[in-house]
């Protein structure tokens, strides 16, 4: 049977992973490829870096610090930020990175999506998704509206609606963040993750809101999603997978590694 | 340890074969052609993407004679991912493509109509269940979970060739296969962490012998 994902995503700045909430107020948490190692000595399934400041400073990602990871790093990982194009992309890849986030760029350049599935798999192609809260309206019939350049910008784009037609042009897996959830610990986004989740024929991982070990459950049961984003509960908050995965298994029987 | 080659094909990304081949100590030989490959050791064939282009790169690259000749001679061989898949006899992929046929037996894709939180490719952490001892599976608890990444899956036509399974949406496909001194294994090993590892260190010092 196939095993529910528990991901630790890593905000990555000059090699420090940091932790802020909704893009703020970050707080240092360590090396990032120390972290990463400990991760996934402690059960993490899955790792993503973002590299948080290249879009900032219109730097492609730190291929150094792919590499880095790369040499620690024996599970499945994705990279994101400072993507501009298939050519960026392919260097993560050969770096060593398994998967590659696009986010603002899919929007911009829908075409990127169909390009790079076509060149290295669609396994690769891990769309970023960031939705906000309106309320159902004929422009946005989910009650969700697509954001980008980390939260500033709006777009014309419905949440389902945008995630059924990304992954029509190439996605292979959907990163789903709910802006108003993100960093508050207050457990993810629901109906919006299992709107999506029901939406698409790809994985969904839901992000943006564990803060205890029930929201994680409420994401795979309620949310129907395929794989959950862990950020502050295992850099500040004293959990490691594992621990999270134990208490998982205490109360469900939802299948973990 | 034994001199590795890693076959390269232009399908999919090598780096993770070659930097787990790097953390036991063997630095292997990055062939592009079977020209390139070392005339001994082990032969590691991996690979993502799509059969119909990933068999006509293999053909055009010389890896079905130097595949054949190395089971022949029992170096040991590793088949990874659509690696595995290109050793049975053929594939149903791209509208049905004649692969290496160094495993008796096909390739089909995942289908489960009427059941949409299915998701195809099976993406993830998933049990394989070991049929037998073998050298591979050193050390190993039965029904470890590996990483896999696939939509199509193998079936062996004998079931001595079937070393491990896996079950996907009522599925119980053929998750590791062998012959000799050639296995395969539908997952990554150079994914799939600490056990992951193990199994790839097995390869690496196995010298193709079942015991």
């Amino acid at each position: 049977m196939l095993l529910k994902r528990i991901i630790v995503c890593l905000d990555v700045k000059n090699r420090r992973v940091t932790k802020g909430v909704k893009f703020k107020n970050n707080v240092d948490v360590g090396d990032v490829v120390e972290l990463a190692d400990r991760y996934c000595r402690e059960g993490a399934d899955e790792l993503v870096f973002y590299d948080i400041t290249a879009s900032a400073e219109h730097r492609p990602i730190d291929l150094e610090m792919v590499a880095d990871a790369a040499r620690r790093v024996f599970i499945p990982f994705c990279v994101g930020g400072g993507i501009r194009s298939a050519a960026d992309m392919r260097n993560a890849l050969l770096a060593g990175a398994d998967k590659v986030s696009l986010n603002s760029l899919a929007v911009q350049n829908p075409a990127i999506l169909t390009e790079s599935a076509n060149a290295f798999g669609r396994q690769c192609v891990v769309l970023g998704l960031d939705a906000k809260r309106v309320g159902p309206s004929p422009e946005f019939p989910s009650g969700y509206q697509v954001y980008i350049q980390g939260y500033r910008t709006p777009t014309q784009w419905d949440v389902v609606e945008w995630a059924r037609h990304a992954v029509d042009l190439g996605a292979g897996e959907i990163c789903l963040n709910a802006i108003d959830t993100d960093g508050v610990r207050n457990g993810y986004e629901l109906e919006i993750t299992r709107k999506v989740a029901d939406a698409v024929s790809v994985p969904v991982i839901a992000s943006g809101g564990a803060g205890k070990v029930q929201h994680l459950i409420d994401a795979f049961q309620e949310g129907h999603a395929d794989a959950a984003l862990v950020a502050s509960m295992v850099h500040t908050d004293g959990y490691t997978c594992q621990a999270i995965k134990n208490e998982i298994r205490r109360t469900t029987s939802l299948p973990l590694r | 340890m034994k001199p590795v080659t890693i076959l390269d094909y232009g399908a999919g990304n090598l780096t993770s074969v070659r930097l787990a081949c790097q953390r036991f100590g063997v630095e292997p030989r990055m062939a592009t052609t079977a020209a390139e490959a070392l005339p001994e050791g082990a032969l590691i064939f991996p690979g993502d993407g799509s059969a119909k282009s990933a068999m006509a790169a293999v053909h055009a690259r010389g890896y079905d004679t130097l595949l054949k000749e190395a089971l022949a001679a029992g170096r040991p061989i590793l088949g990874i991912c659509i690696g595995m898949q290109l050793l049975f006899d053929w594939s149903g992929e791209d509208g049905g493509v004649q692969a290496l046929g160094l495993l008796p037996g096909e390739v089909r894709r995942f289908s489960f109509p009427g059941e949409p939180s299915l998701k195809i490719p099976e993406m993830g952490w998933n049990g394989v269940h070991f049929h037998r001892e073998h050298p591979l599976f050193r050390g190993i608890p039965q029904d470890t979970p590996f990483y896999f990444v696939h939509s199509y899956y193998c079936v062996p036509s004998a079931e001595a060739l079937r070393l491990g399974t896996t079950e996907y949406g009522g599925t119980h496909f053929c998750s590791v296969a062998g012959r000799g001194a050639l296995v395969a294994t539908q997952f990554h090993p150079e994914r799939s962490g600490e056990w992951g590892l193990r199994l790839f260190q097995n390869f690496l010092e196995w010298d193709g012998r079942e015991e």
